[in-house]
């Protein structure tokens, strides 16, 4: 019901959403909306989209019941398997269909923003798939903390332009790459890569991305004879929570859980917990909850997790919180690393680090949901991106010698 | 505030002496907080018959390198919103007419209709809003209203005809024309967009308009003059500031003497 009555019109999520953007990218964005609107019931169009997911991004993605991290836990998980798709993460579904979309509007180029640098290896995949010119913006930061990924960007073709202003992260990307849109909008399409942004992003991504919870919800039903108890996922901007939550939004009895990355603690200044700690504002072009200050300036973010180090959140989520059909928790960066490290060891599978938020929910929540409770778990991205970040945490960089 | 220049005054004065309006863009708290206020005052000396103080932002999305780098300094000095109303208030007590450009974000934490109240109090005529579009500013427009305060919303190259007219209907004070598709900044050559632009929009109203990003040199502002009813300038000041207060007050006269040759 809430999945089908939201957005209206305007874009709006009860008080939340709608377009806080410059005129000259209104047309644009009217555009892209129109064009959307049409796609999305085209059957061609879908067509050609479902043959990508399937033949190109390796859908379906698996459901897998991870019975030893289960044990330790202390009820059943099960794991919705995103880690698998072509690219490693759930980004490959939004951006396949945006780029689909762009070579449909006669548009040449593809700029991005990306935090971890999964939805930029995605977009300069869906770029060098479709003939499209690729441009990503990165903040410096994150360039440093996911140079492999910066690599992959480089090697499928695309630029990658490292952003100095601001804190250097995904949010100052976010500015960089709107202010490329204004200047190239006749021939480029900024491929938002998360739930937030001006209508329509919030929905044509949401959208993109409900094919995980679709898919998730029917092999619960075909594989376990039964939906899950709780639905749980990793919250920055939040798109593969949202995609995740789409398949069960009108199945009351199924909980919706999202971790926001808390870093040090919500209740400490170095946190990305929005939803937890926030107040409703604006930016990047929409009206949501936002770490902000007294005088509506952005707070800088922290996480352990690049894709997940952004202040804002989508305003659909903010909407879920409000109503009270969604919870967000906050889990710190020491929750999330040691969930990391046992899924790596009860199950061989090295979660990204954004997952990890949703696997420490698991460890968190089973107390109070009990030992028969069903969680499903999206297992948004894998982790090879973050070896680097991982292994220095955990200190297991470098080679010991006997002598 | 009853003896105060509105901004109609002011285009009805510029227009009775054969000229363009010129109008300086500076963010609030800039060069410092301690030395923003002089700062104005040296550009309304050096002859901005309007000063447009904009509230510096974490997340410019419509700022060139140089304006973003200018409020980036502001805010790490400590600038807050009260300390631009102050500046506000300054500016209008040197004989200026002040009109403030903000990103919607710092408004909507403060509140909307005390913006609005706290703004006019210090003797502000109005504001600009970069990301606030008519679409979304029932809020804004029913506080403009009650606190009489202009409000100047932006038409870009790109926008249809009917935006065009849904926009300058909204307007009030003057209509803000962007003179590219493109960021604030300094450049070479103003481009051929603007020039259309205003023409498309002075066939959907009357209220004077402003022609704004990329404004450079007295060249510029004479090219401008020629068509449009203001000339808006921003990096080029912001720059000239950086450079010491008399440097930006010359800048200013070379600008305003040029805004005649329409």
């Amino acid at each position: 019901m809430i999945g089908n009555s939201v957005p209206d019109q305007r874009g709006y999520y009860g008080p939340f959403g709608g377009r806080f953007i410059p005129e000259a990218l209104v047309a644009a964005i009217e555009e892209l909306t129109e064009f959307y609107e049409k796609a999305k019931v085209d059957p061609e169009f879908i067509a050609e989209y479902d043959e990508l997911l399937r033949g190109y991004a390796g859908r379906p993605s698996l459901l897998y019941e991870a019975k030893r991290f289960s044990e330790h836990v202390g009820c059943r998980v099960l794991l919705k398997r995103e880690d698998l798709n072509h690219t490693g993460a759930h980004k490959i579904n939004n951006v396949l269909g945006q780029a689909l979309l762009t070579k449909k509007m006669g548009k040449t180029r593809l700029i991005a923003e990306t935090g971890a640098g999964q939805h930029g290896v995605a977009t300069a995949t869906a770029a060098a798939l479709m003939g499209l010119e690729c441009t990503v913006y990165m903040g410096e930061v994150d360039t440093d903390r996911q140079s492999l990924n910066v690599a992959r960007m480089r090697l499928l073709g695309a630029e990658v332009v490292a952003v100095r202003a601001g804190s250097r992260t995904l949010k100052d990307a976010m500015n960089e790459a709107f202010r490329d849109w204004v200047s190239t909008v006749d021939y480029t399409h900024y491929c938002i890569g998360s739930v937030g942004g001006p209508h329509p992003f919030p929905m044509l991504v949401r959208d993109f991305n409900s094919v995980v919870g679709q898919e998730a919800r029917q092999q619960c039903l075909d594989e376990f004879g039964a939906l899950p108890d709780a639905v749980l996922a990793c919250v920055g901007g939040g798109s593969n929570a949202i995609g995740i939550f789409a398949g069960f939004l009108n199945d009351e009895g199924v909980r919706l859980y999202g971790l926001e990355a808390a870093g040090d603690g919500a209740e400490t200044d170095r946190t990305a917990a929005t939803l937890t700690k926030g107040s409703v504002g604006v930016l990047h072009g929409s009206k949501s909850y936002v770490l902000q200050d007294e005088d509506g300036q952005t707070r800088e973010s922290h996480s352990i997790s690049a894709g997940l180090d952004y202040p804002g959140v989508g305003p659909e989520h903010s909407y879920l919180k409000d109503t009270g059909r969604a919870t967000y928790l906050p889990v710190t960066d020491t929750e999330a690393m040691n969930a990391f490290s046992l899924l790596c060891r009860t199950e061989g599978i090295i979660p990204a680090i954004e997952s990890s938020h949703a696997l420490a929910g698991a460890v968190a929540l089973a107390p109070e949901l009990g030992p028969d409770a069903t969680l499903l778990v999206n297992l948004s991205g894998r982790g090879d991106k973050d070896v680097a970040t991982a292994g220095a945490w955990f200190d297991v960089i470098g080679v010991t010698r006997t002598t | 505030m009853s003896n105060a220049r509105s901004l109609a005054d002011v285009f009805a004065a510029a227009r009775s002496e054969k000229r363009a309006a010129l109008i300086g863009y500076l963010p609030a708290g800039f060069p410092n907080r301690a030395q923003s206020a002089d700062a104005f005052r040296a550009v309304i000396d050096g002859g901005c018959d309007i000063v447009e103080v904009g509230m510096p932002y974490s997340d410019p999305v419509m700022d060139g390198p140089t304006v973003q780098a200018a409020a980036d300094r502001a805010l790490a000095d400590g600038t807050k919103i009260t300390d631009m109303l102050r500046i506000v208030e300054a500016a209008s007590e040197h004989g200026g007419v002040p009109v403030v450009m903000t990103y919607w974000a710092p408004v909507t934490r403060y509140g909307v209709d005390a913006f609005a109240r706290d703004l006019a109090n210090a003797g502000g005529r109005g504001l600009i809003t970069p990301d606030l579009i008519p679409d979304e500013a029932d809020e804004w427009i029913a506080a403009s209203t009650t606190h009489g305060l202009d409000r100047i919303f932006l038409v870009a190259p790109s926008s249809t005809p009917e935006r065009l007219q849904m926009t300058v209907d909204s307007c009030s004070g003057f209509v803000y024309a962007a003179s590219t598709m493109g960021v604030t900044g300094a450049r070479a050559e103003i481009g051929q967009l603007a020039p259309r632009l205003v023409a498309r929009t002075r066939e959907c109203t009357d209220l004077p308009i402003g022609v704004g990003l990329g404004v450079r040199t007295p060249e510029h502002v004479r090219e401008i003059a020629s068509y449009a009813d203001a000339v808006i300038v921003g990096s080029a000041l912001v720059s000239a500031i950086d450079e010491g207060l008399e440097q930006a007050s010359a800048l200013v006269r070379s600008l305003r003497e040029a805004t005649g040759s329409a």
